[in-house]
């Protein structure tokens, strides 16, 4: 008989990447500058962690896909419009701020409470997935705290692919320094994978799986549970966003061989 | 090839598509939707039992409505607007706009002529005797080269209104459509055209989506998923002047005897967050200005103070101002240069950018309002109001009108004929204010073909005297409006020029007529590519067409004005091989430019560029 896998899915909603991020000084700590204006998507890495834990699903009929996704219910519904439309699941939302900087610690209890209590999910047959980092203030351990609150010990990070094999094992592509991949084989399900961004392309959007969606989607939004993330052992002293490296240079003379020439080195200045 | 729902030649052989049945198809997610949505959704709640209210495509469920928007978000529209606000304040008396970010009340609003402080700006000889007097004037009258008239005319008057980022009203209304459970609204979602059929062929019988997994000229490639044809009894149409079903239907019905859209702008903005405000700054939340005069005197501009020391600074580049080399993005970082707006905006950041076109021909270019299982609404629907200069709040109503009339008639379990449309939503439109500030309007720019001055009088006629007294013109098509190339061979050598340098050839040209190169700060005076970056941020999935394509190219290739180039918003139209320009979908912001600056037509009406449907565009919520 075919394995037959519970896929739960971590992810949250950030603003949209291509939006001006400015950090700032609030009264609740640090913060993103008008975060509630922007628009939101879901968080990249872990919407690759999603779009490869739907082809898992597919490929073992019988299995399900839960997204557990934590942020203020009207965003999480704008951003669910789009999402909807590209995968099957069945969407566990979670009520929460959105902004600032939580303890990770917090974020990750309210998770594990969440998919503890996800009806029908068999531990036993649990891989939670999620990303490996954020597009905005990723803490780089939420994914870890839950798998350990859940008591699951294989963990693995980075991942660009998972190959499932017939006696149930798995084998893990994980990126290592350098640019190559470690390969591991895991006895079995449960387990944890942090992805990074996969190797499938983002799937079309199909209006009939968002329908489908939807009919469950609405109604879990109107029961979602508002939570308050309580995280105050954690004090940050500044945050700044990722320096932005940018040299434009104008040149009208120099050929292509040589524009090419100068950028190879460069790069192998590196 | 083959022909698709739009009647445009495709790369797409037929293929079997996916169905889905719905009660009501809608495209496009703008105010006019925005109205229709909230008022079907109001009446639902009020009798959420009504019989009226069930699904005939669906059994046993409610009403399915199902609205399609090209863009990827619900809150990347374009456009911060100050409006009256009286049709969506009747629809939300308890509108509170301190719950939508970005909104303000108006608090004042003041007109201005703006002298020309460069001495670039090209002016007629009543203007530049005009300009001198006021100089003559001296500071009694004008103050930072800006002449500001001492009252506002009633009929520019927005006063009770309210100042808006579209986006985030958009988003507001949006959500909480949604929270109601009735309409589902889908971003990302490129509706290709109308499916026609009946006897008649003009039948509207539902929408087809875009197909995707497709390579730029539609032809099938990895991953192609058909657009899935949705079949409704009702498709509303709210796809804005420029849009793909729109463009079908009157390309397929045709247009009312006597109306055509022929007037356009292009209208472009800035969201620049202001340094630190002092007490005494004029810039108080809420603050209108319109003005005049300058970069160009055709060209309008505006200001509007949002909350947050967020301010809107744009301008309105339209099709009558024939120059061949008329451009958009250079004109504004002129325009916010202007002494009357810099001393206020020096030092600001630039947060966000865009551009949209914007139908100007008001009743001359309303198309029929209705037929066989469809009704248009909002901007495409010719319902801006050009002597106002309003548009939102009248696509609101016309959204209001249409749904009114829908639930009259599923009440009356007739169907969405055109006869039955005509008697229930077309009346309730006639008789409203919208018709009737709109036929107050119908000639209000007329003057504005034979010159500024004429245009400026005509426009104070009309406005004066509520449209009773107004100037007739011939209003010539778009493409007509464009003047042949001033001086070919001075326009060769900056080609030559321009191409060296890699500058486009518009922008090479202003600097020789004298306007002076703009001193980048990289914050606020940036390069176009970086306001792309950095305002805009524009993005578009793999997998579509290109949404922008030529349709005789032998036209372009002997093309000399390149208008298109010159006004395309994104720089997404460059100098391609063989004089063809070449398109890139990636950075095409949807503005929809293209669609009438072109100085060439295969038919006598149309340009030569077709835009049809695309996915992609601003990914920003702050417009």
């Amino acid at each position: 008989m075919a394995e037959v896998f519970h896929v739960v899915v971590c992810a949250g909603i950030v603003p949209d990447p291509l939006q001006t991020l400015e950090p700032v000084i609030g009264p609740n700590g640090p913060g993103l500058k008008n975060e509630m204006v922007l628009p939101a998507v879901l968080d990249p890495w872990a919407a690759s962690s999603l779009y490869e834990a739907a082809q898992v699903v597919a490929k073992h009929p019988g299995s399900k896909l839960w997204l557990v996704s934590l942020g203020p219910k009207a965003k999480l519904q704008q951003v669910m419009m789009t999402i909807a439309q590209k995968v099957s699941f069945e969407l566990m939302p979670v009520d929460g701020p959105i902004g600032g900087f939580p303890d990770a610690h917090a974020t990750a209890a309210t998770l594990t409470e969440t998919i503890a209590a996800l009806p029908g999910l068999d531990r036993g047959r649990l891989l939670l997935f999620g990303g490996w980092e954020s597009a905005t203030r990723g803490a780089g351990v939420t994914l870890q705290l839950i798998g350990e609150l859940l008591g699951i010990t294989d963990q693995f990070q980075g991942v660009d692919q998972i190959e499932m094999r017939a006696d149930g094992s798995f084998e893990v592509l994980e990126r290592i320094e350098g640019g190559k991949h470690q390969i591991s084989v895991c006895a079995g399900v449960p387990a944890v994978l942090g992805w990074a961004t996969g190797n499938l392309a983002e799937p079309r959007n199909n209006p009939q799986t968002g329908m489908a969606n939807m009919r469950g989607i609405m109604p879990a939004l109107q029961k979602a549970k508002t939570v308050k993330l309580e995280g105050n052992t954690l004090h940050y002293t500044s945050v700044n966003l990722p320096a932005q490296q940018r040299e434009t240079r104008v040149e009208k003379n120099l050929s292509a061989d040589a524009i090419a020439q100068e950028l190879v080195q460069w790069i192998t200045a590196e | 090839m083959s022909v698709d729902a739009a009647g445009t030649e495709t790369q797409v052989a037929e293929c079997e598509r996916q169905r889905m049945d719905v009660d009501i198809a809608c495209v496009g997610f703008g105010p006019a939707m925005g109205g229709f949505l909230t008022t079907l959704t109001q009446q639902w709640n009020k009798q959420p039992d009504d019989p009226a209210f069930a699904s005939k495509a669906m059994p046993g469920m409610p009403l399915q409505v199902i609205c399609y928007e090209r863009a990827d978000d619900i809150a990347a529209g374009v456009s911060g607007v100050v409006t009256r606000a009286r049709g969506i304040r009747a629809s939300l008396p308890n509108l509170n706009p301190n719950e939508i970010p970005m909104a303000a009340a108006i608090t004042q609003e003041r007109v201005m002529y703006l002298l020309d402080p460069v001495g670039a700006s090209r002016r007629s000889l009543p203007l530049r005797a005009a300009d001198a007097m006021l100089r003559a004037a001296g500071r009694l009258c004008v103050k930072d080269a800006a002449f500001e008239l001492p009252w506002t005319p009633g009929f520019l008057h927005k006063q009770g209104g309210l100042v808006l980022s579209m986006g985030q009203f958009n988003q507001w209304v949006g959500s909480e459509l949604m929270a109601g459970g009735l309409a589902q609204i889908w971003p990302g979602s490129p509706v290709s055209g109308p499916i026609f059929g009946g006897e008649s062929g003009t039948e509207v019988q539902g929408i087809r989506l875009a197909d995707q997994g497709v390579d730029c000229e539609g032809t099938p490639a990895d991953g192609f998923m058909a657009g899935m044809d949705v079949h409704a009894p009702l498709t509303v149409v709210g796809d804005g002047p420029v849009g793909a079903v729109g463009q079908a239907i009157d390309q397929r019905v045709g247009m009312p005897k006597g109306h055509a859209q022929r007037e356009w702008a292009l209208g472009m903005k800035m969201v620049i967050e202001l340094p630190e405000l002092g007490e005494d700054s004029e810039l108080k939340p809420g603050t209108v200005w319109h003005t005049f005069g300058y970069p160009e005197p055709e060209i309008f501009g505006f200001l509007y103070v949002h909350p947050e020391r967020l301010v809107s600074a744009g301008i309105f580049v339209p099709s009558w101002m024939g120059d061949s080399s008329r451009t958009a993005y250079r004109y504004l970082q002129h325009y916010i240069q202007h002494p009357a707006l810099w001393k206020h905006l020096k030092g600001g950041t630039l947060r966000s950018w865009g551009a949209k076109s914007l139908q100007e021909s008001g009743q001359h270019g309303e198309p029929f309002l209705s037929g066989d299982g469809y009704a248009r609404i909002g901007e495409g629907s010719g319902s801006t109001n050009m002597l106002t200069g309003s548009g939102v709040d009248e696509a609101w109503t016309t959204g209001v009108q249409l749904a009114d009339a829908v639930v009259e008639l599923l009440r009356a379990e007739k169907p969405f004929t055109r006869e039955n449309l005509k008697a229930t939503y077309e009346v309730a439109r006639n008789a409203s204010w919208v018709e009737h500030d709109a036929e107050a309007a119908k000639n209000a720019r007329n003057g504005f073909h034979g010159g500024v001055v004429r245009g400026m009088m005509g426009m104070a006629l009309a406005g004066l005297t509520r449209g009773r007294l107004s100037l007739k013109a011939r209003i010539p098509a778009a493409y007509k409006q464009i003047r042949a190339a001033e001086d070919a061979e001075r326009d060769d050598a900056l080609a030559r020029v321009a191409a060296s340098g890699g500058h486009p050839l518009h922008d090479v040209i202003m600097t020789a007529r004298g306007w002076p190169e703009i001193p980048f700060d990289g914050k606020l005076l940036v390069t176009q590519q970086d306001a792309l970056l950095m305002g805009g941020k524009v993005q578009a999935m793999p997998g579509f067409a290109d949404h922008v394509t030529f349709r005789k190219p032998e036209l372009c290739a002997a093309c000399a004005e390149k208008t298109c180039i010159a006004m395309c918003s994104g720089q997404a139209i460059t100098q391609g091989a063989g004089g063809v320009p070449a398109f890139e979908r990636e950075k095409c912001i949807h503005c929809g430019a293209c669609l009438w600056n072109c100085a060439h037509s295969p038919d006598g009406e149309r340009g030569n560029i077709e835009f049809r449907a695309g996915s992609g565009g601003l990914h920003s919520a702050e417009n």
